[in-house]
């Protein structure tokens, strides 16, 4: 007859078990880093002249080191960047100031009018990176609205419930064009 | 009365625990998975800015980050109070960017070198001035997705 193994007593696995669990608990950190992703232009020699826009076609936002904000040389409350925004890129009287459109054809939706608006954005030294990030958001929150409005009008759903080509569609129906101004090197700091 | 006393010794069985360990190393499991370590040990201030229209930073492997912010009150005396850039575990200045840059692609495999974003953490106090010269240094080592770390803001 074989001989009997003796169990192993497995009281102190729970031990164990707690022990390490423990240390993970302490070690965990959940918090997933998010925030707002661009795509930076490539970097240009001083000596390359910007292309030349109509002034209809331009947003000229500007945030001084008082963080006031100047949309076209008047201050505004941050808030209203955002419908001066959309404002500016639906256009929808066909307002001779503000921005032109073409027509291009798009992949699922046909010829459609497309605004040549660009916002141009430029900041001070001095700027809040707070205040900066307001304002972001506000034009943000502008482009994905008229995404939305768009979204609506064509497919019935907003732009977040729509296929990835859908998607892809309306984001070339609403190009997001944010211009950041090269900045300027003043003298004697 | 002697009617309703019960007879014999009636002992609660002890609580079986053989299925503790099971429970806590599902625990274990859970933690263990969803954990990342701190790797780096902030030595500047980093409270981030709230904005509205924010997503989560996929693909962790792919973020290299990059700390703005005042140093923190022990490293105040040696760095002063002025906002530095951290990398890793060092403070660095605008000429180290574009190392840092480098070391980062080097580090990852081909086909991903061109998709490594770069998360600015830059604390809201900063003034812009050191942001726009860390995106021009980023721009010329051809880095050029950027991500501004901001947290979701609650809704008022």
């Amino acid at each position: 007859m074989a001989k009997k193994i003796p169990e192993i007593n497995a009281s102190s696995t729970a031990d164990i078990a707690f022990l390490l669990l423990i240390f993970f608990l302490v070690t965990t950190t959940m918090n997933v880093d998010s925030g707002m992703f661009r795509r930076l232009p490539p970097f240009q020699p001083d000596n390359t002249e910007a292309p030349k826009i109509a002034k209809r076609n331009i947003l000229q936002l500007l945030v001084n080191r008082y963080n006031d904000v100047l949309l076209d040389g008047e201050e505004i409350d941050v808030k209203m960047v955002k419908p001066r925004t959309i404002e500016f890129l639906l256009n929808a009287n066909d307002d001779p100031t503000l921005p032109e459109k073409t027509e291009k054809e798009i992949n699922l939706l046909g010829v459609v009018e497309i605004s040549k608006g660009i916002v141009s954005l430029r900041n001070d030294v001095g700027t809040s990176y707070e205040t900066y990030i307001a304002v972001q958001d506000q034009l943000a929150m502008a482009f994905n609205e008229v995404r939305d409005m768009k979204a609506m009008s064509r497919f019935g759903k907003k732009y977040l419930n729509l296929t990835g080509e859908q998607q892809e569609a309306i984001k070339n129906w609403v190009p997001m064009q944010i211009s950041e101004a090269e900045p300027k090197k003043v003298k004697g700091k | 009365m002697a009617k309703f006393k019960k007879s014999g010794k009636r002992e609660t069985p002890a609580i079986s625990t053989a299925s503790l360990p099971d429970v806590v190393f599902m625990l274990l499991f859970f933690f263990m998975v969803s954990t990342t370590m701190r790797e780096v040990t902030l030595m500047v201030q980093n409270s981030l800015p709230q904005a509205t229209q924010v997503a989560k930073l996929e693909k962790k492997a792919l973020v290299s980050n990059i700390y703005v912010g005042k140093p923190i009150p022990a490293y105040q005396k040696a760095y002063g109070s002025e906002p530095r850039i951290q990398l890793n575990d060092k403070f660095a200045n605008l000429e180290d960017i574009v190392t840092f840059v480098v070391a980062e692609r080097e580090a990852r495999n081909e086909e991903d070198r061109n998709s490594i974003t770069n998360n600015l953490k830059v604390n809201s106090e900063t003034t812009m001035g050191i942001v726009t010269d860390i995106k021009q240094e980023l721009r010329k080592a051809n880095s050029l997705r950027i991500n501004y770390g901001a947290k979701q803001k609650v809704s008022y």
